[in-house]
């Protein structure tokens, strides 16, 4: 624990905390980039440089852009008058505590199974690589169709209203 | 002697760290390359802003800038001085805080791409494993502060401005990234550096660049349109279309914002021009075995000049296109033949040496370029241009 992983945790936590609480959709949306550079910045920390960049490069290059597009072409971007909470916001909260919980006790008993790690390995982009064209290359292609086939349903969608409006 | 020219800039800096005690010098070692950088860049920038001007005005039986000292040369001074002096308006219904944070955001992430840059031998910032998806990374989010510009202005034609700008970078960014795979996919390596010693190497005195094969002929091809259109430069300028689109997303910006875009504009031209010149040119290895004895770092930044260059004849020849026409040359055309040329490299990469894949993949590239060439071509109605309202 040191200087640097508190500075980006406070960034991270501060983004998220700000993109839950701002009344602004898109600057909730900025805000929730910060949340992620922060992230990408605590994975460069840990020597994890192709998940700290690829972080960067899908989340704020492409996760964020899609966002503010969607807030702005669906509801436009003003301001609500009455507060940003909805009325299941306790429901809510216990369900994002839930799941923490379940994470958190995993991560925790993962390294009482695991045997003990004297030093992080130094894994290259090469092997991160390898290993996906590898020995998960059948996950790889699954999530590679996956993706695709939401792409055609989303184009499907679009196709469909543009054909009533004629 | 050629040795010393050539690491001078290094030697430099060990001899300026080693006069400092051992606990800071890693940091001063550091600091000093990152102010190098600062400097360096603007100061090519200031540069390039008088052979633009100076080049488009020929180009344009005009004179250019003759007023400010000798042929003009210190023109970029006095609009460095105007612009720092005007007023920074702001609009009243702006928001204020990211109106103020979406410059320094895009001057800031354009920065950071030259740390991974190889500007000569041992000339780099970081080294780092994964050099080439971090360029990409911190070019991702310079979109990020053109729509925050465009947004924060609270002005239609900025707003529509920004989403214009964003769309064709986003579009363009996915030819940008296929064509500089292919590099990767022989090299073995995300490294810039590695990609650097690979094609310096040298048959019969000729270098091992990469353009000169056919696939990376055809990758260099498209990474030039693809990092024209990322740069916003002409044909590919509707960001700063102001005579018929009203700009876009800096319409609102005045005094040294604007300067702030503006060098961020020019700055990632220098950042994209160098990244071209590091994977398809060698960057900074000699263009004939026997010119080796000139300094590295001459030739990198020969080449990065050549190619602002060439980028600012093209703005003087080519007319802008249409957003229509943008977007559908990008993802009908540039797209697809940099997928056909991923295929062509890995064809390339496991036919071995010989005569026989020269031939092989350039017929492919060849052939499928003449063939779609042809198809779209004749589907389109090229004849008689109508006007609707000019009549």
């Amino acid at each position: 624990m040191n200087v640097v992983f508190w500075i980006l945790a406070v960034i991270t936590v501060f983004g998220g905390l700000t993109a839950v609480t701002l009344k602004n959709t898109v600057h909730c949306a900025l805000a929730l980039t910060v949340a992620f550079a922060g992230l990408a910045l605590l994975f460069l920390q840990l020597d994890a440089q192709f998940a700290g960049f690829a972080q960067i490069l899908v989340y704020i290059g492409a996760v964020a852009i899609l966002v503010v597009f969607a807030i702005l072409l669906t509801r436009g971007s003003e301001t609500p008058s009455e507060g940003v909470f909805s009325h299941t916001w306790f429901s809510g909260l216990l369900i994002a505590a839930a799941v923490f919980a379940v994470l958190a006790w995993a991560v925790l008993n993962s390294t009482a199974a695991l045997p003990h790690v004297s030093s992080a390995p130094t894994v290259s982009v090469q092997q991160i690589g390898s290993a996906l064209m590898g020995r998960y290359v059948l996950p790889l292609e699954i999530v590679a169709l996956l993706l695709t086939a939401a792409m055609l349903g989303a184009v499907m969608v679009a196709l469909h209203e543009k054909g009533e409006q004629k | 002697m050629a040795n010393t020219a050539d690491q001078i800039f290094v030697l430099l800096k060990h001899w300026i760290v080693s006069i400092f005690p051992a606990a800071i010098q890693p940091y001063l070692g550091v600091l000093l390359s990152v102010v190098a950088i600062i400097a360096v860049f603007p100061g090519l920038f200031a540069l390039t802003t008088v052979i633009e001007r100076k080049g488009l005005g020929r180009m344009q039986n005009r004179i250019g800038p003759n007023r400010t000292g000798p042929y003009g040369i210190l023109q970029p001074i006095a609009d460095g001085i105007k612009s720092l002096t005007k007023e920074d308006i702001v609009p009243t219904s702006a928001d204020a805080v990211v109106h103020f944070i979406a410059p320094l955001v895009l001057v800031v992430a354009v920065f950071m791409g030259f740390a991974v840059l190889p500007m000569g031998r041992n000339m780099q910032l970081v080294d780092m494993d994964a050099g080439l998806l971090f360029f990409f990374a911190i070019g991702a989010s310079t979109e990020l502060s053109i729509f925050m510009a465009g947004w924060s202005s609270r002005n239609k034609y900025s707003l529509l401005g920004a989403m214009r700008a964003v769309a064709q970078m986003i579009s363009y960014e996915v030819p940008l990234l296929m064509s500089s795979v292919a590099i990767v996919m022989i090299t073995g390596s995300l490294s810039l550096v590695k990609i650097v010693d690979a094609q310096n190497q040298y048959t019969w005195g000729l270098p091992h660049w990469y353009i000169f094969t056919p696939w990376g002929c055809a990758a260099f091809v498209m990474f030039c349109i693809a990092a024209t259109a990322e740069t916003n430069r002409s044909p590919f300028d509707l960001p700063e279309g102001e005579s018929e689109l009203v700009a876009g997303y800096f319409t609102e910006y005045s005094g040294f914002k604007f300067a702030l875009f503006f060098l961020g504009e020019y700055l990632g031209m220098f950042s994209i021009s160098g990244l071209g010149a590091t994977l398809f040119l060698g960057g900074w290895s000699a263009p004939l075995q026997v010119l080796n004895f000139v300094p590295s770092w001459i030739w990198f930044f020969a080449k990065v000049m050549l190619s602002i260059v060439v980028l600012i004849w093209i703005r003087g020849t080519l007319p802008r296109l249409r957003q229509d026409q943008l977007m559908n040359f990008a993802w009908k055309f540039v797209l697809p033949m940099t997928l056909l040329n991923l295929l062509v490299a890995a064809i390339w990469r496991f036919m071995g040496d010989g005569i026989l894949r020269w031939i092989v993949c350039s017929a492919i590239l060849i052939g499928v370029y003449v063939v779609v060439g042809t198809i779209e071509m004749r589907r389109k109605k090229i004849g008689p241009r109508t006007y609707r309202y000019a009549e």
